[in-house]
């Protein structure tokens, strides 16, 4: 029972320093969440939110079953003076079994991937009836150019929205990504959208709103010293809305 | 066979010359005493990266609060005035930390000090092929340190563009601040890379060539193995860093546009060569761990390693399939999207290598007889934290996924699981492990479980909630995160996770008072402690300069532990067949196998 004893107290003791840590910094491990946070408010984010609880379901099983596995052995193999080992080299068996059961998960995690990966990404899946944005990314801010009311990018009647990407809900917006200087990387946390921005290339990224509201745009590749400051917001707008916004802009932009 | 080689050092084995001090301690040839320098270097730039993630944490956890006052004092106006964290100085340490752990701690820690204490005494050779390309290969880390710490004190502070150091933010000191810095960080890694590669030639040429009468391939011991295909990813991987980090120098110094848009750069071209190099340096800095785990695990569970052969395997697939799964690094570049799927393919595949390898771990532990020492308990926190760091690489590897998490905290977290509990708790036990071979002595046994069962406890409260903030969105390298509404809430956490390093780092102490105590204090360990079976214990501890008092020849393979005709529960490679006791002086010699390479 010695042993026991005192993994038992080894244990306390640690789960004591968590939990008086905790106390101290003030947080409530009940709230930390596992699974992605319930804010998603693209079409394909819930998808996306369903392969990480696939992941997490298959790596967590493997997790405890593992690890609990371990620590049976260390209680149970621990060391008493009247035993031996086991001379045992392995099981050719086991290789096989453990080889192809881990190969098996893999690859089937890797086909069911494919078809998220291509949905989301895939050039020639984007929506034909996107609504075009150009997105320019220097330090350390987003420049959101709008076609004026020709449609076209290049024209006089561009216009542009500094740090706040306007954007119609419901209805498929592909932006143009650039960058003046630096590496950027597009993130949105709610749409679950992350796409660098690389200086000399242009890359398309889309996403579908699903509800109205105010969202997070933020950088997530460092780009300099301001790079902390590099954020910004996403107005989704009824459909209405938007066109209402759009007309202002238009006629704000021929003013000038 | 080995004594053909070139070796004007000594000639006769048990021949002892007295050396002048210079010779002996300082620009030495002996592989035991570069292995010393390299433990002393490397443990040096482990606590110097330490005490920037310390700078690092401070800021994430109490963000715009002055350093305590010690810290305060010491940092001009330039990084961290009143006390106060600049985020140009914050850009710096995040590099810095990187850097000086993965190039100056880590690598010099695994390679450096394992690769030279155990190849020659593992294999049975009296030094490394080239003794005084060994030593070179040591005196260049020194070097490049120096240049490296001297970017701290240049106009514009040190490199900040993230140890990465993607282009162009590298390119020109127009986006960062940092010129002379920068360049510094260049040239400081291009000389170290030398130190790699000379060394790695010697660990690759040793191995093949001179290993003593007997010692077949599959008789080598696992810790060999992993250091010899780790050498060979080094030799093949160096010279690409060092080639893009030429590149990078032209472009940032004469005005080229290798990466830089102008003209006709590229700037994905330099993430394509640094991951080119960068997944096979992830297997440089874990495979020599798994290697020590694996002889920690068998000798002090007194049982044959399970699947010895599958082991091997395992270590050469991960080195082939690390050269094909950069590109999962990129899935958010900029890349061609069609090109993910390959690289989530080829990722997912190094799972099956790397659960062959645990999978073997715990098959080794059952039904053993686990002597719970300082090592073991450090060899097995490694695979108890493999697991978690192996599989959170799972949702990284899953392209889709990585969307949300790249760049964010959850990689932060995946990657000190790699590299904190597994390199690091791998690094702990080989040293807790060989010490008494190194030195002579034992580590005292009570302060390092003490320093084992805390920094296992604080380590984990400082890494896995790290986590819970990338699935927040928390996103790595920002200053700080209070500038984003939807990271306000993560502060408490943030604060928690400070608090736990600077515990961690605290413990730390523990065993540098242990390490230093022993030296002189430590009980004396005698030839063979862990009553272990490779030929590096047949030799006196420390084991004098030549290594063997007379060449060893081997029968058997390294983990013949509890042979259940054997009263004693090991059974010494170099140990003739006849003599079933303690190896007593009747000695039948049987024609050993005498030409390596089987």
């Amino acid at each position: 029972m010695n042993f026991f004893w005192r993994m038992g107290l080894l244990l306390a003791g640690m789960l004591a320093v968590v939990i008086g840590l905790s106390v101290i910094t003030g947080i409530s491990w009940l709230d930390l969440s596992w699974v992605m946070p319930d804010n998603v408010v693209s079409t394909f984010g819930p998808t996306l939110d369903n392969l990480w609880l696939v992941i997490l379901w298959i790596t967590g099983i493997i997790f405890v079953v593992t690890e609990i596995t371990l620590l049976v052995f260390m209680v149970k193999y621990r060391h008493k003076e009247d035993r031996k080992a086991d001379y045992i080299h392995g099981s050719n068996k086991a290789e096989v079994v453990w080889t192809s059961i881990t190969f098996v998960i893999v690859m089937a995690l890797a086909f069911y991937t494919k078809g998220i990966w291509d949905e989301i990404r895939d050039p020639n899946l984007i929506p034909a009836d996107a609504y075009p944005i150009h997105m320019m990314a220097k330090q350390f801010e987003w420049n959101a150019t709008y076609a004026g009311a020709d449609g076209q990018f290049g024209t006089a009647d561009d216009f542009l929205s500094l740090n706040v990407l306007h954007i119609p809900v419901d209805r498929p917006v592909v932006v143009q990504l650039e960058a003046e200087d630096v590496i950027h990387s597009f993130f949105l946390p709610e749409f679950r959208v992350k796409q660098d921005a690389v200086p000399g290339m242009s890359t398309l990224v889309w996403f579908e709103a699903t509800r109205t509201g105010e969202f997070t745009l933020a950088c997530a590749e460092l780009c300099g010293l301001g790079h902390y400051t590099m954020g910004g917001t996403v107005i989704v707008h009824s459909q209405a809305d938007f066109q209402d916004w759009l007309a202002q802009q238009q006629a704000a932009a021929e003013d000038d | 066979m080995s004594t053909t080689t070139a070796m004007e050092t000594h000639t006769g084995t048990a021949e002892h010359h007295e050396l002048s001090f210079i010779r002996k301690y300082i620009f030495s040839t002996d592989h035991k005493m570069i292995a010393k320098q390299f433990l002393f270097g490397g443990l040096m730039f482990l606590a110097l990266g330490g005490a920037l993630a310390v700078m690092i944490r401070w800021q994430l956890g109490f963000p715009g609060r002055p350093l305590p006052m010690p810290l305060r004092i010491l940092f001009p106006d330039t990084m961290a005035p009143g006390g106060i964290i600049l985020p140009e100085f914050y850009n710096s340490l995040v590099t810095m930390h990187a850097t000086f752990m993965v190039f100056f701690a880590l690598m010099p820690l695994m390679a450096g000090v394992f690769g030279n204490l155990l190849i020659p005494l593992q294999i049975g050779a009296e030094d490394m092929a080239f003794p005084r390309i060994n030593m070179a290969s040591f005196w260049i880390m020194p070097v490049a340190g120096f240049i490296m710490l001297a970017s701290f004190f240049v106009e514009g502070g040190a490199a900040g563009a993230g140890w990465t150091s993607y282009a162009p933010l590298s390119t020109s000191g127009e986006w960062t601040g940092v010129y002379m810095g920068q360049i510094l960080w260049l040239v400081s890694l291009i000389v170290l890379g030398f130190s790699s590669i000379l060394g790695a030639l010697n660990y690759v040429t040793t191995v093949i060539n001179m290993r003593a009468p007997g010692m077949t391939w599959f008789r080598i011991p696992l810790a060999t193995w992993s250091i010899f295909i780790t050498a060979w990813l080094l030799l093949l991987a160096i010279p690409i860093l060092t080639g893009g980090l030429l590149l990078l120098l032209f472009d940032q110094t004469i005005g080229t546009a290798f990466f830089r848009p102008e003209g006709s750069g590229e700037p994905l071209l330099w993430q394509h060569i640094f991951w080119f190099f960068g997944h096979p340096e992830v297997y440089i800095l874990i495979l020599p761990a798994m290697g020590f785990v694996s002889e920690v695990i068998a000798c002090r569970s007194r049982k044959p390693i399970f699947g010895y052969h599958s082991m091997v395997v395992a270590m050469v697939s991960i080195g082939f399939l690390g050269w094909v799964v950069w590109g999962h690094h990129m899935f958010q570049s900029g890349m061609n999207p069609l090109l993910g799927m390959t690289f989530v393919v080829t990722t997912v595949v190094i799972a099956v290598p790397s659960a062959i390898k645990t999978f073997n771990w715990m098959g080794t532990l059952w039904r053993g007889n686990i002597h719970f020492d300082t090592p073991l308990l450090h060899a097995v926190a490694f695979v108890a934290l493999f697991i978690i760091g192996g599989l959170s690489g799972i949702f990284m590897a899953s392209a889709p996924v990585d969307i949300y998490i790249h760049d964010t905290y959850f990689i932060v977290a995946h990657l000190h699981y790699v590299l904190v509990g597994g390199s690091l708790f791998g690094i702990f036990a080989g040293i807790t492990f060989w010490y008494p071979k190194m030195f002579g002595r034992m580590m005292n046994e009570g302060l390092g479980k003490v320093h084992f069962a805390l920094s296992f406890l604080f380590y984990n409260m400082a890494f896995f909630p790290m986590h819970n903030l990338g699935v927040q969105g928390m996103m790595r390298r920002i200053y700080d995160p209070n500038q984003y509404e939807f990271l306000q809430g993560l502060q408490p956490l943030n604060t928690f996770i400070s608090i736990s390093i600077f515990l961690f780092v605290s413990t730390q102490m523990i065993f540098a008072f242990n390490f230093l105590w022993s030296l002189r204090e430590g009980k004396v360990a005698g030839n063979n402690p862990w009553k272990s079976n490779t030929l590096l214990w047949t030799t006196p501890s420390p084991p004098p300069h030549g290594n063997f008092p007379e060449m060893p020849t081997v029968y058997r393979g390294p983990y013949e532990y509890s042979h259940p005709d054997r009263e004693e529960d090991y059974w010494p490679q170099d140990e003739p067949p006849a003599t079933t006791g303690s190896g007593g002086e009747t000695v039948t010699t049987p024609t050993p196998e005498l030409v390596p390479g089987g």
